[in-house]
């Protein structure tokens, strides 16, 4: 049984209520924190734990906060992105669900650390029950004195705002976010100057994700060394793994870093296996934005190592048989899944999505999604897949904000990993109509390259 | 002020700090000079949207000399001391600029030669330069209906590129923000609200700011061919802005004004709707002389004039000794 820092007490009924969490150990780091250690020695704390930021992009956290500018007289503020919204990743939500007093926590103690008295949490719009909850716990927390003026009568105020948005994918990109926080068009600026300089309202800014504020809370009750004894290399602590698919068990899981892909897929403990008794094709391990991989580059490098749930494991191999741990959103195929239509369905996504601020993203993102629609109803050519792969190149790094990666990095993959599944397609459209192209060779073991 | 030093294909110049490369490089002028669609100098915060003056920074400064891991838009970034930037010289930047220029056109109606803007587009110049021959969509563009906003100007959305000039004139230059982009992605659009008319002393100038043929004006829709008319500088003395204009002669009529436009095809000064739209008469104004127009652009075919050496010559003597030759041929005749 692996250990559990975030989810812990998850099972406890009322765990949701003030009270009962007090009770569990709650609110022991805000105590910690304010009473015994200075803003400096959390800010250090974090960075020596080694958190990495559990957004997607899995920056160091310790090192994004020590960026950020302390000018004289201008309030900071540090922002929590709820805005979950990549197709396949719900850990947020769930964690906002069912034990909201860990994030409002962990963003005491992180505001403590940055020396922010006003902090929001930005939560997408389409998750009401969320923010109600969240508010109802902000309340709880506040008439406890955890919150507000003079805080465990410390001297530190803190206010905290639940603010919902409009719904839109990119106003997860942290700037659009801001954007959309100030009461604008949610569309990304263009950086430098970065948030941490000038975020919010032109004052020094940290955006950072749930799961990543929920995680201070263990490293300042445990302490950084603890924390880091958990995990693998620079992948520290435990990360929320949101698993769907056609699995045995889906749902919310919280890893150790570096178990290995097969064991969270097969065994008991985790996903439980394929459902079905079917065999898995292929999968997408960290949202929908990260290449997809399939079944035997994801259970194996082509080095043959066993690739292990961690940043840098899933990224070996690059982006030629590699993929990222992304946000955590797993997503696991099995053989009768067609992956034509899977990379359609995406691309409809980033096309519906993508803000039309820049060129590229605007006009590219719809370009690909009209083409694997001709792709997946038979219309297409052999033709399309080169010219995917190369819409693609023209999108990715040419863009303001990363979505335009994001759109471009599952096409080009999916047509890397499967490109015979497309010619099929092709080929042979009618059949491609009537049944799926089958697991084929794609969980086939890798020839191994003999070096020397 | 504090002066840096910035390295551009190679030519090295002199510049005040914060400015961005775009400026640094047309500071030097000549090929060097990244295209600009959505970038207005006059306009605040313009800029970075349409990806055209992408550049490589193949050194970031003096003091932290690492390669940018990114192309940067140019418009938008500051330079720093020691910077080197590869314009031209980088086949990345010239293959993103290509693949850039194709999505613009995708969607772009490619009509041409019914486009009242032919001849002075800078979408056109764009793709001449930049683009390919043939298109590889093949799918509906996307459309619009023409919108007219206000009795003089038209909002024709399917040429449009969504540079956001025209949102910036409307938020900077007119006190009423009656004009944005609803909508998002490729479905997003400029537009008035409920197609509410503009109604302001400056409106006309979002008609010049516009690179494409989106924003017409409605006098002149139809009227003729840019590269028939004949463009002549004139002033007046008026109450609301600063009087100075092009007027664009067909034999003895005045068919449109615009403002004066420089090299980059900005403007030099915004122009109110009186003079733009109400004074057409060679009475109203006083002449000052014809109009010298940008070689490279078609409203000077047959045109001949001296060609004049970019403005980093002009001021470096190396560079004017290593361009006698040319140097001197351009100043012969």
């Amino acid at each position: 049984m692996s250990r559990k820092l975030l989810l812990e007490h998850i099972n406890v009924p009322g765990i949701n209520t003030f009270d009962v969490y007090r009770q569990n150990g709650g609110y022991r780091s805000v105590e910690k924190a304010l009473k015994t250690l200075s803003p400096d020695d959390i800010v250090e704390e974090v960075k020596k734990s080694g958190l990495r930021g559990r957004g997607g992009a899995g920056f160091p956290t310790g090192m994004k906060w020590s960026f950020l500018a302390k000018p004289e007289g201008v309030p900071r503020y540090l922002v929590c992105n709820a805005d979950e919204s990549e197709p396949g990743t719900f850990k947020d939500r769930y964690l906002m669900t069912y034990i909201p007093h860990l994030l409002i926590e962990g963003m005491i103690v992180s505001s403590f650390a940055l020396g922010v008295n006003t902090c929001y949490i930005y939560v997408r719009g389409e998750m009401m029950p969320q923010i109600c909850i969240l508010e109802k716990a902000i309340v709880e927390a506040k008439n406890a004195g955890f919150l507000g003026k003079n805080i465990l009568g410390t001297g530190y105020d803190l206010e905290m705002y639940v603010q919902p948005g409009g719904g839109a994918y990119i106003c997860g990109e942290e700037t659009g976010l801001l954007e959309s926080l100030e009461g604008k068009r949610g569309t990304p600026r263009i950086k430098p100057p970065f948030p941490a300089v000038s975020g919010l309202y032109n004052c020094p800014t940290v955006v950072n994700n749930v799961e990543t504020i929920a995680a201070v809370v263990p490293i300042i009750n445990d302490g950084a060394d603890e924390y880091m004894k958990i995990g693998i290399g620079r992948s520290t602590g435990t990360k929320l793994i949101s698993a769907g698919g056609n699995l045995n068990k889906p749902g919310v899981y919280e890893i150790e870093l570096g178990v290995p892909v097969e064991e969270f897929i097969y065994s008991d403990e985790y996903c439980g296996g394929i459902a079905n008794g079917k065999r898995l094709k292929a999968v997408v391990a960290g949202g929908s934005s990260v290449p997809i991989l399939p079944a035997n580059l994801i259970l194996k490098t082509v080095n043959g190592e066993s690739r292990l749930m961690s940043y840098e494991s899933l990224a070996d191999g690059g982006f030629v048989s590699g993929t990222m741990l992304g946000s955590g959103g797993f997503i696991a195929f099995d053989e009768d899944q067609c992956i034509v239509r899977n990379t359609w369905n995406f691309a409809r996504f980033y096309h519906h999505e993508s803000c039309g601020q820049c060129s590229p993203c605007r006009e590219g993102t719809g370009w690909m999604e009209k083409v694997l629609h001709r792709l997946e109803y038979g219309h297409g050519k052999l033709s399309d897949m080169d010219l995917l792969v190369d819409v693609s190149k023209k999108i990715e790094g040419n863009t303001i904000c990363p979505l335009g990666d994001a759109a471009a990095w599952p096409v080009a993959s999916a047509i890397r990993h499967f490109r015979d599944e497309f010619e099929w397609h092709v080929n042979d459209p009618k059949s491609a109509m009537e049944r799926n192209y089958g697991l084929a060779h794609y969980a086939d073991p890798l020839e191994i390259e003999v070096k020397g | 002020m504090e002066k840096v030093k910035v390295t551009i294909d190679g030519i090295t110049i002199e510049v005040d700090a914060g400015t961005s490369i775009l400026n640094a490089a047309r500071q030097i002028g000549g090929d060097v000079v990244p295209p600009a669609m959505c970038y207005y100098s006059k306009l605040k915060d313009s800029g970075g949207k349409c990806r055209t003056c992408l550049v490589k920074v193949s050194k970031g400064s003096e003091k932290d000399p690492r390669p940018m891991p990114k192309l940067l838009a140019s418009c938008r970034t500051a330079v720093m001391d020691g910077m080197e930037v590869q314009n031209i010289t980088s086949l990345e930047v010239v293959e993103a600029r290509k693949g850039v220029v194709e999505m613009l056109l995708i969607n772009h109606p490619l009509d041409c030669p019914v486009c009242d803007q032919a001849g002075e587009c800078h979408l056109q110049d764009l793709a001449y330069e930049h683009g390919v021959e043939k298109t590889r969509y093949e799918f509906e563009r996307r459309t619009f209906d023409r919108i007219d906003i206000g009795d003089k100007i038209q909002l024709h959305m399917t040429r449009c590129i969504l540079c956001y000039r025209c949102v910036f004139v409307a938020d900077q230059l007119t006190n009423q923000r009656v004009h944005g982009i609803l909508g998002r992605g490729d479905a997003s659009e400029i537009s008035t609200y409920i197609e509410k008319a503009i109604d302001n002393d400056f409106s006309g100038n979002v008609i010049d700011v516009c690179p494409v043929g989106a924003l017409t004006d409605r006098t002149f829709r139809f009227k003729n061919r840019v590269w028939f008319t004949k463009p002549v500088d004139a002033h007046r003395d008026c109450p609301t802005c600063s009087g100075k204009v092009t007027l664009w002669y067909k034999g003895e009529e005045v068919i449109r004004v615009t403002a004066p436009k420089d090299q980059f095809g900005e403007v030099e000064d915004f122009i109110c709707n009186t003079c733009r739209f109400e004074t057409k008469n060679t009475s109203d104004w006083v002449i000052e002389g014809p109009r010298q127009i940008a070689n490279t652009s078609v409203i000077s075919s047959n045109h001949y004039e001296i060609a004049q050496p970019p403005p980093v010559i002009k001021t470096n003597l190396v560079l004017q000794e290593a361009n006698k030759e040319q140097f001197e041929k351009a100043t012969r005749s």
